[in-house]
């Protein structure tokens, strides 16, 4: 199994987390949840930001005190996956809005780039190194601008939906809320390279 | 509604499990709401406990004030219309709300039908004291519940009735043989498709949140605990005396509910609470409407 022998840790501190660790589970990954600052004792290989309000799980992050030491492992190179409001939590700029929470990765995203809930959508669009996948948008971002160095992994109507930049995978959808394991399987690939060259 | 748009409705209220929703009055309020965590707002003219104490005929809030809370937040705004009411949650389709609330907290509109939520793209939730109602506004469209509770009060006892009642009759579903689902979904006069589907998941098919009384953290960590997958709180936050504080002590507790020694510190110097009615004081038991 993809997962076998990797831990993953979810941040569990607001929105859709559970459906992430049913898929990695089901790539047969260890799983555990980051509610509070000693959950961090814990050691791991992989983080996931989940979808959900951004602006709870980073009003939540800083005072549960999570979001410092959660920076410094992304910066010392934890992969990383962010969905949706994950991805707004490691956008180094917000177009409309200016707040930063992570800011590790060089994008600028709107955030609720396609309005309110009567805009979201469901589609199917080609993901660079996974294949076709299945996209839910839920009041999703997208990205204006990505910066020297992001591989750009997926558009949608021309908008980018799904980059990479080095230890750092974020997408615009959800595909935790489908039965798609594809890009939790890639995430997974991730983080075995990178334990492979340590 | 087809399908996919029925899907995507359920998926947002998934992105706002592990969250709370707080009622509000005022772009202002809705501002606070958001710097203290809330993973939504519901924009309405008056609290529950207002509308308790004002008594009379209560209905949808003015477009345009909930327009001024949706410029107000970046979060998802959801706004209520009264039961059966289909013409206010056609106007709140037209002002691109996020979630209609078909509540009993406003006076019905119908004694006998709900809403026809199919008929829409904009998703709803539903309140239900058991698993029956829950199921039959699930028929109807609905893709979230949340527990009646009784809103206004304070008191959360209802709340708790409700939330155990719904698990039990969950417990009971999921034990049946298979051959007894059909006289199951007789007695809970509901699909037989739901009654099958919880039969074999051991859950509602949609996100299912406590409400109505939720006044303190303690509150919302007990509905939590209890199975509860997010919390409403009305008029628990700006009925209380330091409405910022609380409302980020109950979003805290919400994420935190198994951690008694952060609740501990969560609960110190709120400040006042709520002033709260009991259950045998008050005259209208809004649980009681909708069934």
């Amino acid at each position: 199994m993809k997962g076998a022998g990797i831990t993953v840790g979810v941040l569990a501190v607001q929105g859709a987390f559970t459906e992430h660790e049913r898929m990695l589970k089901r790539l047969g990954a260890e799983v555990f949840e980051i509610r509070q600052k000693q959950d961090l004792q814990r050691p791991f290989d992989g983080l996931i930001l989940p979808g959900g309000e951004s602006t709870v799980m980073g009003k939540l992050m800083s005072g549960l005190e999570l979001q410092e030491p959660l920076k410094e492992k992304i910066i010392s190179g934890l992969p990383v996956f962010g969905t949706c409001a994950g991805m707004i939590l490691l956008a180094e700029k917000i177009s409309n809005d200016e707040a930063v929470y992570f800011g590790t990765l060089p994008v600028t995203v709107r955030r609720n780039a396609y309005g309110r809930q009567l805009g979201s959508f469901h589609t199917e669009c080609r993901m660079a190194h996974v294949g076709r996948v299945p996209m839910s948008f839920i009041r999703a971002p997208y990205i204006e601008d990505a910066g020297p160095g992001t591989e750009i992994l997926a558009r949608v109507e021309g908008h980018i939906v799904g980059v990479r930049y080095q230890n750092q995978l974020a997408v615009s959808f959800h595909p935790e809320v489908t039965d798609d394991t594809g890009v939790h399987a890639y995430f997974l690939d991730m983080i075995r390279k990178s334990l492979n060259n340590t | 509604m087809d399908q996919e748009r029925y899907k995507l409705n359920k998926q947002l209220a998934q992105m706002l499990k592990g969250g709370v929703i707080m009622d509000v009055t005022t772009p202002e309020q809705a501002r606070i709401a958001q710097e203290a965590g809330a993973c939504a707002v519901m924009a309405l003219e008056r609290i529950p406990a207002d509308i308790r104490a004002a008594g009379g005929v209560s209905r949808m809030s003015d477009p345009g004030m909930i327009r001024g809370i949706q410029e107000a937040v970046t979060i998802p705004v959801m706004a209520k219309c009264r039961i059966g009411h289909f013409a206010e949650a056609q106007i709140l389709e037209a002002i691109e709300i996020d979630y209609i609330d078909e509540s009993e907290v406003l006076s019905p509109a119908d004694d006998v039908y709900h809403i026809d939520k199919t008929r829409f793209k904009v998703p709803f939730v539903c309140g239900a004291k058991d698993l029956g109602e829950a199921l039959r506004r699930i028929s109807e469209g609905a893709s979230m519940i949340r527990t009646k509770g009784e809103p206004g009060t304070g008191d959360i006892v209802q709340a708790v009735r409700h939330m155990r009642k719904m698990n039990q009759e969950i417990a009971r579903l999921v034990s049946m043989r298979g051959d007894e689902l059909f006289q199951a979904a007789k007695e809970l006069q509901v699909p037989y498709e739901l009654v099958q589907y919880v039969h074999e998941n051991g859950s509602l098919p949609v996100v299912n949140f406590a409400a109505g009384g939720v006044a303190t953290p303690a509150d919302a960590a007990l509905m939590m605990q209890l199975g509860a997958e997010g919390v409403f709180v009305g008029s628990g936050i700006f009925k209380s005396g330091d409405p910022a504080r609380r409302a980020e002590a109950i979003v805290k507790a919400v994420t935190n509910y198994q951690d008694p020694h952060m609740l501990a510190r969560l609960s110190e110097n709120l400040g006042e609470a709520m002033v709260g009615i009991n259950e045998q004081e008050i005259q209208v038991l809004m649980a009681e409407r909708g069934k």
